[in-house]
C-alpha cells in the first residue's frame, strides 16, 4: 500500500524522472530489436561471404552435382534428400498430428485431453539427439519387417520399390529418417492444430449439430474449414523444422549421395546430415557452408510462406466482417 | 410439415446442478409458442432439451420424456442427429459458417443429408432464402461470404439454413436479442409467415415481442438463485397478458417481479 502511494506522489511531483525512465527503456528495447536484425544480417552475410568462393571454385556445377568430395561437390543429392525426407515426414505427421489435435479438442474427455496435451508438449521438449539415438538403436532394427511389408505390397508405387531385392538388416534409409523426423515434428503440428481447433467458436459447432450433423460431420462443416490456414501454417513450421533437423537424421540416414525416389534403398543424405557427418574432416569448409546457405534460404522461404498464410487468413477474416 | 411437441415431467441437469424441474407442456403444431421468464430460469436449457442440443454440453442430462407426435425423441435407437434434423434451431447470436458463402451456408444442411445435385440444391437454396425473406436482398451475391451480411440478414440467413432441411419444428432462442429494432421487426414478420408451415417455439426476454408474435405463452420462473426453473403457467398469449391465472405471472408481466 505504502509503496503505491509513494510511487503515485512521486510521479505526480517529478514527471521528469518517469520520462527519463521511459526514454531509457525505449532505447533498450530498440537496441534489443535492432540486435535481432543485425544478427540475422550478420549470419546471412557470413554465409554468403564464405559460400561464394566455394560455389565459384567448384570444378563441377554446385547445384547439379550429386557427389560430395573435395574435387567435385554439389547439393543435388543432399537437397533432394532434404526435401524428400521432410515431405515424407509431413505426409506422416500432418494426418497424425491433426488427428491427435482433433481427438484432444473434439472427442476426448477433459482429463484425457489434458493428459494427452501434456504428453505431446513433452515430446516437443525431447532433445533431437535422443530421437536420433532412439531411431538408431530401437527403430532401425524394427524397420526391417516394415520395409519388407511395404516393398511387398506397395512396391508398385515406386516409392517403396526395392530394385535390388536387397533390403538391409539395418536400414539406414530415407524412409527411416522420415519416420524419425515425423515423430519430431508431430508435437509442433499437434500443438498448433490443437490451438487452432480450440479457437473455433462453439456457436459454429452448435450450428452444425443443430442441422443434424454427426460429430464427424460437425468437424468437417464447422471445425476444419475455419482452421485451414492455421493447419497449413502448422505444417509449414513443421516443414521448417524437418528441413533443418541435423543430428537425428545424421544418425539414421545412409549418408550416400544419391537422387532416387526409392526410399527403402539404403542410402540417401540431407544437407544438414552431410554437414554434420563431413564437417570434421573437411579441409575446406567453404562448400559445406555453401550448402548451409542453401538450407538457410530454404527454411527462410518456408517460414515466410507460413507467415504469409497466417497474415492472409487474418485479412480475409477481417474483410469478410 | 409441422408436428406437436409434448414434454412430460421434464427435468434438466448440468452435472449435479438441476436447471429445470418437472416441466409438462404441449406445443401445438402450426402455432408460435413463446417462453418468457427471468434470466437464468432455464428457458434456454429447456428449449435445448427439446431437440437434444442439451446433451452436447459435457455432463448435461435430462430426466423425463419429450414426445414428437407421440414418438419419444430420447427413446432407444433414436439418433440425436436425426432428431435435430427434424427439430431445427436458431441461436441467439447469428452464427453463419464464417468460411462459407451465402449459398453454401443455406446448402450446408442439405449437403449433410447427402443432396449433391446442383439443380436440387439451387432450388432448395432459393426456396429457403425466399422463405426467410432474404432472397431479394442476396440473390445477386449468393457466392459472397455470409459474414458480409448485416446482423439481421445473418440471422435470417441462419433461419434459411435451418428451414432448408425442412424441419417439423423450429426452436429459436432469443433470435432478436442481438439485432436492431428494424431487423427485429423483419424477423417477427418472418415468424408470422413461418407458423403456417412449422411449429415454432421462441424464447424471448422481450414481453412485447411475445405478445406480438406468439399464440401461446409459457411463463417460467425460479424461486431464487441456485434453484431450478419451473413452468408456472401456460395459456393463450392473449390471456397471459391480460388476465393470467397465477399471481407470479401477473407480477412478472406487469414488471413487479423482484
Ligand atoms: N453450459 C452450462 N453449464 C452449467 N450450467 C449452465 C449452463 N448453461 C446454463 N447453465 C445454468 O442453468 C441455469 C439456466 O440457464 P439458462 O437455461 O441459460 O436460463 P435462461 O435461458 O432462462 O436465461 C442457470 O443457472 C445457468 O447458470
Ligand atoms: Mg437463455
Amino acid at each position: 500500500m505504502a509503496s503505491i502511494t509513494t510511487a503515485d506522489t512521486a510521479s505526480l511531483r517529478s514527471s521528469s524522472r518517469s520520462a527519463r525512465g521511459d526514454a531509457v527503456f525505449r532505447t533498450l528495447t530498440f537496441i534489443a530489436g535492432a540486435f535481432v536484425f543485425v544478427l540475422l544480417g550478420a549470419i546471412a552475410l557470413f554465409l554468403v561471404i564464405k559460400a561464394m568462393p566455394a560455389i565459384k571454385n567448384d570444378p563441377t556445377n554446385f547445384f547439379t552435382t550429386t557427389q560430395w568430395s573435395s574435387s567435385a561437390y554439389g547439393i543435388a543429392a543432399t537437397l533432394f534428400g532434404t526435401a524428400l525426407t521432410a515431405v515424407l515426414a509431413l505426409a506422416i505427421a500432418v494426418p497424425v498430428g491433426v488427428g491427435v489435435a482433433l481427438y484432444i479438442t473434439q472427442y476426448a474427455p477433459r482429463r484425457i485431453a489434458t493428459l494427452l496435451g501434456y504428453v505431446t508438449d513433452m515430446l516437443a521438449a525431447v532433445p533431437s539427439v535422443v530421437y536420433g539415438l532412439w531411431g538408431l538403436i530401437f527403430l532401425l532394427p524394427r524397420m526391417v519387417g516394415i520395409d519388407h511389408f511395404l516393398a511387398k505390397y506397395f512396391g508398385w508405387t515406386g516409392l517403396f520399390h526395392d530394385p535390388a531385392g536387397g533390403l538391409n538388416t539395418f536400414p539406414k534409409t530415407i524412409f527411416s529418417a522420415s519416420i524419425v523426423l515425423s515423430i519430431m515434428v508431430l508435437p509442433i503440428i499437434a500443438a498448433i492444430s490443437r490451438e487452432v481447433f480450440r479457437q473455433v467458436d462453439p456457436v459454429q459447432k452448435e450450428a452444425a449439430l443443430a442441422l443434424g450433423a454427426t460429430r464427424w460431420e460437425m468437424i468437417r462443416t464447422a471445425v476444419l474449414p475455419p482452421s485451414r490456414a492455421g493447419v497449413i501454417s502448422a505444417t509449414m513450421l513443421g516443414l521448417g523444422r524437418a528441413l533443418g533437423e541435423t543430428i537425428a537424421v545424421a544418425l539414421v540416414i545412409g549418408n550416400v549421395n544419391r537422387v532416387s525416389g526409392h526410399v527403402l534403398v539404403p542410402g540417401g543424405n540431407t544437407i544438414a546430415a552431410n554437414i554434420a557427418n563431413t564437417f570434421g574432416e573437411a579441409a575446406d569448409k567453404g562448400p559445406l557452408i555453401a550448402s548451409g546457405l542453401v538450407l538457410f534460404v530454404l527454411t527462410l522461404v518456408v517460414n515466410l510462406a507460413a507467415r504469409y498464410v497466417i497474415l492472409r487468413a487474418g485479412t480475409e477474416e477481417r474483410s469478410a466482417v | 410439415m409441422a408436428k406437436r411437441i409434448e414434454t412430460v415431467d421434464l427435468s434438466c441437469y448440468y452435472g449435479s446442478m438441476q436447471a429445470v424441474e418437472g416441466v409438462s407442456l404441449t406445443v401445438e403444431p402450426k402455432s408460435v409458442t413463446a417462453f418468457i421468464g427471468p434470466s437464468g430460469c432455464g428457458k434456454s436449457t429447456f428449449l435445448r432439451a427439446l431437440n437434444r442440443m442439451h446433451e452436447v454440453i459435457p455432463n448435461a442430462r435430462i430426466e423425463g420424456t419429450v414426445l414428437l407426435d407421440d414418438e419419444d425423441i430420447y427413446g432407444p435407437g433414436i439418433e440425436a442427429a436425426a432428431v435435430r434434423r427434424t427439430i431445427g434451431m436458431v441461436f441467439q447470436k447469428p452464427n453463419p459458417f464464417p468460411t462459407m458463402s451465402i449459398y453454401d451456408n443455406v446448402a450446408a444442411g442439405l449437403k449433410l443429408n447427402g443432396i449433391r445435385k446442383k439443380s436440387e440444391l439451387d432450388g432448395a437454396v432459393e426456396r429457403s432464402l425466399r422463405g426467410a425473406n432474404l432472397w431479394d436482398e442476396v440473390k445477386s451475391r449468393l457466392n459472397k461470404p455470409g459474414m458480409g451480411l448485416s446482423g439481421g440478414q445473418q440471422q435470417r440467413l441462419c433461419i434459411a439454413r435451418a428451414i432448408a432441411v425442412e424441419p417439423q419444428v423450429l426452436l429459436m432462442d432469443e433470435p432478436c436479442s442481438a439485432l436492431d429494432p428494424i431487423s427485429t421487426l423483419a424477423i417477427e414478420d418472418l415468424i408470422n409467415e413461418l407458423k403456417d408451415r412449422y411449429t415454432i417455439v421462441i424464447v424471448t426476454h422481450n414481453m412485447q415481442q411475445a405478445a406480438r408474435v406468439s399464440d401461446v405463452t409459457a411463463f417460467f420462473t425460479l424461486k431464487g438463485p441456485g434453484e431450478p426453473g419451473r413452468l408456472i403457467e401456460v395459456d393463450a398469449t392473449q390471456k397471459i397478458f391480460t388476465n393470467p391465472s397465477e399471481k407470479r405471472t401477473e407480477d412478472y408481466i406487469t414488471g413487479r417481479f423482484g
